[in-house]
């Protein structure tokens, strides 16, 4: 569809960060603007970006349109988190970025140089499951599966943010201590959808692994 | 998603500068409203200049007594801010009334007042949307719309804007602070930030092309009883119906904003002086000319019961 000559000249405003892209804007102005009439034309446009995934530093190259979730899955062949709707309502994909859940599938992976991302294959595995794993497990957290890595990728930054003091919607004094609630897990976990509807157990799961670290 | 080039920014003026010279090009900080638009090609870009690593993700407070929020403070951050949860309570509870956990850690303050409608016809390329392409008519009108605008809507276009926090921002006289293409700084009243529909519901807000928000700035604290209620369809997630903010004093004034009746954060200062005569009186002039259609005239009355509890609540 294009030559080498579109592939270098598109290359030239997707430089990520560092000296080279000071030196790129410095010497040639224009350079976002050829980049981005080469993009209008339809012209795909590479760059280059290191993820670091469950503690594994990764080089890709990716056309720029890849979202995190699809650079996990079909990059990096990693799985575990999954595409449900693709639009940021369902949370199948949720991962963990520098300590916080995010929707993998409503970010750009050339947004993630640097940063440190957990998806569930980091949390634990099948001989050493992590508690929130074996909890949802023991509890039947789910029936086909699906919404699972998400659910428990959210859950343990969930626990995460109630121990942090960030208040939700639910919590009655805004200004106090978050409690470590059922109401409270059941209101930050609404962005996990279950279509099976294994709400019932997905919330004794988590209340388990919280109580645990509580004491 | 169409293809499109992509930078990080090194400062907000640079930012500024390339997207108002570049032809096609459009800021990304959370992306949370944008990609999602993109995957539909609602929103299609050819640049993308990244904000995110500007140095404006902090909250600090002002020399006059209040708060200035870094137009990157994630909307998690904001939240839980000691000062905002004390001071600014409205603004706590609107923001977590907001969205899911997941979206509201990437999910920043500037991009939370430009998020665009949720109306399904803006979603449907199928279909005729004056806001996505204008002159195309608006299917909305004549279609399911019990969740659209009741006041402040024109033949053009009856579309909500969908965010909670901006209701909390402008009870609270919030600021917006921008830089601009050509590096002069400039300060947007939150009254004169987002627009009406009228003949261009495609332009939503008061913001030149490649003008960038840096900041958003409360003035000093008021007091009073915050309060935010929303009132959807389900629990939680999903986008009001109604929903009011209000900040109630002891002697009875106050002020309120209303959420899910139009086109911006709704806000009527004649009503807040009939607040001491109770909701009835106060709903009636902030919603004086109020034209709804079949499916959403119940606004009305919700947004006068709400108001009622709220102010109830405030009493009790």
């Amino acid at each position: 569809m294009h030559g080498p000559a579109d592939f270098e000249l598109s290359r030239r405003g997707v430089l990520i960060g560092g000296a080279a892209s000071v030196a790129a804007t410095a010497a040639a102005p224009s350079a976002e603007a050829q980049a981005a009439a080469s993009a209008g034309a339809g012209t795909p446009v590479m760059a280059s970006v290191t993820l670091k995934v469950n503690g594994k530093a990764h080089a890709l190259e990716l056309d720029t349109r890849t979202t995190l979730l699809d650079a996990l899955r079909e990059h990096l062949l990693l799985g575990g988190t999954k595409k449900g709707c693709d639009h940021g309502q369902c949370g199948a994909c949720t991962v963990i970025v520098d300590g916080r859940r995010i929707n993998s599938c409503l970010s750009l992976a050339v947004m993630h140089e640097g940063d440190a991302i957990t998806t569930v294959e980091g949390l634990g595995t099948p001989e050493k499951l992590h508690p929130m794993q074996a909890a949802f497990v023991k509890h039947d957290g789910y029936q086909c599966g699906y919404c699972t890595p998400g659910q428990i990728c959210s859950a343990v930054a969930v626990l995460d943010e109630i121990r942090a003091g960030i208040p939700s919607h639910v919590t009655g004094d805004i200004a106090g201590k978050p409690a470590m609630s059922a109401d409270e897990i059941r209101e930050r976990m609404s962005g996990n959808i279950c279509r099976c509807g294994a709400y019932s157990n997905i919330v004794e799961a988590i209340s388990e692994v919280a109580a645990r670290r509580k004491a | 998603m169409k293809a499109f080039s992509y930078e990080r920014a090194h400062s907000p003026a640079e930012a500024a500068a390339i997207v108002g010279r570049t032809q096609g090009a459009r800021f990304i900080a959370g992306g949370t409203n944008l990609l999602d638009l993109m995957k539909l090609q609602i929103e299609t870009p050819t640049h993308l200049v990244d904000v995110n690593h500007l140095g404006l993700d902090r909250i600090e407070a002002t020399p006059e007594g209040g708060l200035r929020i870094g137009a990157l403070v994630r909307n998690t951050d904001l939240a839980a801010d000691k000062r905002v949860r004390k001071d600014y309570a409205l603004l706590s509870r609107a923001l977590v009334a907001g969205a899911s956990g997941q979206l509201r850690n990437k999910a920043t303050t500037a991009g939370n007042l430009l998020q665009r409608t949720r109306c399904p016809y803006f979603y449907d390329t199928n279909q005729p949307c004056n806001k996505r392409k204008p002159g195309s008519g608006c299917a909305a009108i004549g279609g399911v719309n019990r969740g659209m605008a009741v006041i402040g809507a024109s033949e053009a276009c009856i579309a909500t804007h969908p965010s909670d926090m901006a209701i909390a921002m402008r009870a609270l006289d919030a600021v917006v602070e921008t830089v601009r293409a050509d590096g002069a700084t400039r300060s947007i009243p939150i009254a004169e930030f987002h627009t009406l529909p009228g003949d261009t519901p495609n332009v939503e807000n008061s913001l030149a092309a490649g003008e960038l928000i840096t900041a958003v700035t409360l003035p000093r604290p008021v007091g009073g009883t915050h309060i935010y209620h929303k009132v959807r369809d389900r629990a939680s997630y999903a986008f009001a119906l109604v929903s009011v903010g209000a900040i109630l004093q002891k002697d009875g004034s106050g002020r309120v904003a209303f959420g899910g009746v139009a086109h911006k954060p709704w806000r009527v200062e004649a009503a807040e002086a009939a607040l001491a005569q109770g909701a009835k009186a106060a709903a009636a002039i902030a919603f004086a000319g109020a034209k709804p259609t079949e499916q959403n005239k119940f606004k009305l009355v919700l947004a006068e019961r709400t108001l009622a509890a709220a102010i109830a609540e405030a009493r009790a």
